[in-house]
């Protein structure tokens, strides 16, 4: 089969064109915080500070050799695991990182594994009564959440669920050797917070993308022969769906990306949100370097595995023109 | 369907849209006549709950509410608003710059704009407010500059459909520049698209400045748009008091009502929908 090798090169191409986004990006976050007018040194010094200080301090950063060289040096770091020490409290980023970075991995993960199944679920349901109540009903209260901003989403949860009922705890406070329960019992508010603040998009692309496969000449054959609704659907438009659906899916935890940030500040939370909020009013820029560079490197991957489902899904994008 | 005056027959769900976006837009214009109180006078208690005096009670440093939802309503509305016009100005230019040229300005551009928006626009956000100060020229400025990569990508695809027209292959043959195929050619046909586009980013504008306050890095006090006075208020909502809701609800109800009418002049405009993703 000639198809397989295709694709596989078209996957693979995909990849190395993903790394070098990667790399394009890391140019970009480095060159993000170089437009400022002093430098890291004016910054950290104040406005008091003596030229001498200025100087020394420069030296002791680093700052006194041109961005190229800063930026290749800092860039060789990144790639050996070595993310430099933090400005504020001189201590290493990337073992300050790597348990805020499983803690939000553990949140997401969390908020994915509720709201993708739902999702997909309404957004088949939405299908299956297409036009009718039930249809509008979702599509309604969808167009309403995405205009809805995180934090109304998370305060609103709070008030009720840990204010008025008691049920949760308002602040998600984890430590290392929580119990598994006690765990879970700190990021139901973010996770139910996270997972509401994607779960229309996603339903509604869903619902978009299982349309699509509706519409086409076998589906009405299916119907022709008599066959149930969801008969058609689970035997005829699912397994053909399966792979746009994906593709929606992985974009929709892209936006999950974002939304960590500002829910991981709402629920007091200790992941890289918080971390890269705190260090940015801090003016830390090793950290927000880090931290930046870590948020895209996962939107990127998870954009890449979103066109990769695609080019599995639709053969027409196997042959480019 | 209800019928007004001047719009003719409306959908229900667009008149209520406007009407909140007028009442909105009412408060910011008018914030410095209608509001009962200054919007940084302490003038009671801690959170006071609403009484006759103050109708949403008092903040968090006992100034009163309704006052500095009227204010802002203005910082909010007048960054968004000054934001999504740095945004429509740079990117439609560039958009429709890069569709009439053609060739290495259209190929480096559209490069330019994949590398900004593969970073999610917070992130990107926060790594260059990481340097710079939080000041409202500032916040325009990086705001309009991210979101311009959306209009770009919106007037591009639209401009390179009507480039391609007859009647902009006529004045190219009558020996037109390029500005005026791009202003009197091309402006003219695709204001209708990007009207309808307009609505939307300037609620995306509205969120994106929410939550960068919300962070601390926006709006800087004693100033405050919507999203810093839910920042303030948020240590009460463990007592059980809500003045944070009341600022968040606001956002979420002004973004709502946008949306409403974006949709209704949307359908009801166009048959060239433009790009409305992000």
């Amino acid at each position: 089969m000639g198809g397989w090798g295709s694709i596989l090169k078209l996957i693979a191409q995909r990849i190395a064109l993903g790394v070098l986004l990667l790399l394009a990006v890391s140019v970009l976050i480095f060159m993000g915080t170089e437009i400022l007018p002093g430098d890291v040194a004016s910054s950290i010094l104040g406005q008091a500070a003596t030229p001498q200080a200025l100087e020394n301090l420069r030296r002791e950063l680093g700052l006194d050799q041109p961005a190229i060289v800063r930026y290749f040096s800092w860039l060789g770091g990144v790639l050996t695991g070595d993310l430099g020490v933090a400005l504020s409290n001189r201590r290493d980023i990337a073992s300050a990182i790597a348990p805020r970075l499983a803690n939000t991995l553990f949140l997401a993960f969390w908020a994915a594994a509720v709201s993708v199944p739902l999702a997909i679920l309404l957004g088949l349901i939405a299908v299956r009564y297409r036009n009718g109540v039930v249809d509008k009903t979702i599509s309604g209260l969808a167009l309403a959440s995405t205009s809805l901003p995180e934090f109304f989403i998370g305060y609103v949860l709070i008030f009720i669920f840990a204010v008025t009922l008691n049920w949760f705890p308002s602040f998600s406070t984890v430590y290392e050797g929580m119990p598994f329960w006690q765990r879970m019992q700190a990021i139901a508010l973010p996770a139910a917070a996270l997972t509401l603040v994607v779960l229309a998009h996603m339903m509604r692309m869903t619902r978009a993308a299982i349309l699509n496969v509706m519409q086409s000449a076998y589906i009405e054959t299916a119907e022709l022969k008599g066959l149930s609704q969801f008969d058609i659907i689970r035997r005829h438009a699912l397994p053909n769906a399966i792979a746009p659906v994906v593709n929606v899916v992985m974009l929709n935890l892209a936006f999950l990306v974002v939304g960590v940030v500002v829910v991981e500040v709402i629920f007091v939370y200790p992941g890289m949100g918080q971390y890269l909020v705190d260090h940015v009013s801090k003016r830390d820029v090793p950290v927000v370097q880090a931290v930046g560079l870590i948020f895209a490197a996962v939107y990127i991957g998870l954009n890449l595995i979103a066109d990769i489902a695609a080019i599995i899904a639709n053969p027409r994008l196997r042959h480019p023109r | 369907m209800i019928a007004l005056p001047w719009l003719g027959r409306v959908p229900i769900g667009a008149a209520i849209g406007l009407f909140f976006t007028i009442v909105f837009l009412f408060c910011a214009i008018f914030a410095q006549w209608i509001a009962p109180y200054p919007g940084s006078l302490i003038i009671g208690g801690v959170w006071e709950s609403s009484s006759s005096r103050h109708w949403l009670g008092t903040d968090n440093l006992g100034r009163d509410l309704l006052s500095r939802m009227i204010y802002g309503a203005q910082v909010t509305v007048f960054i968004a608003a000054m934001a999504t016009a740095l945004a429509f100005s740079l990117g439609s230019i560039l958009g429709f710059a890069a569709a009439v040229i053609g060739g290495w300005f259209d190929s480096i551009m559209s490069r330019l704009v994949d590398l900004l928006m593969s970073i999610p626009t917070l992130i990107f956000g926060l790594v260059v407010l990481s340097v710079l100060p939080s000041t409202i020229p500032v916040l325009i400025f990086v705001m309009g500059f991210l979101d311009s990569t959306r209009v770009y990508r919106l007037s591009r695809a639209v401009a390179a459909d009507i480039n391609v027209m007859d009647f902009v292959e006529a004045a190219k043959l009558r020996g037109e520049g390029r500005m005026w195929i791009i202003f009197r050619e091309i402006l003219p046909n695709a204001l209708s698209p990007l009207v309808s586009e307009l609505g939307l980013r300037f609620i995306y504008a509205v969120l994106f400045l929410s939550a960068l306050s919300f962070l601390g890095l926006g709006v800087q006090p004693p100033n405050a748009d919507w999203g810093g006075m839910v920042r303030e208020n948020r240590e009460g909502i463990v007592f059980g008091i809500g003045a944070a809701l009341i600022p968040a609800a606001a956002i979420a109800a002004l973004a709502i009502s946008v949306n409403l009418v974006a949709d209704w002049v949307l359908n009801r405009t166009s048959s060239l929908k433009g790009g409305r993703g992000g």
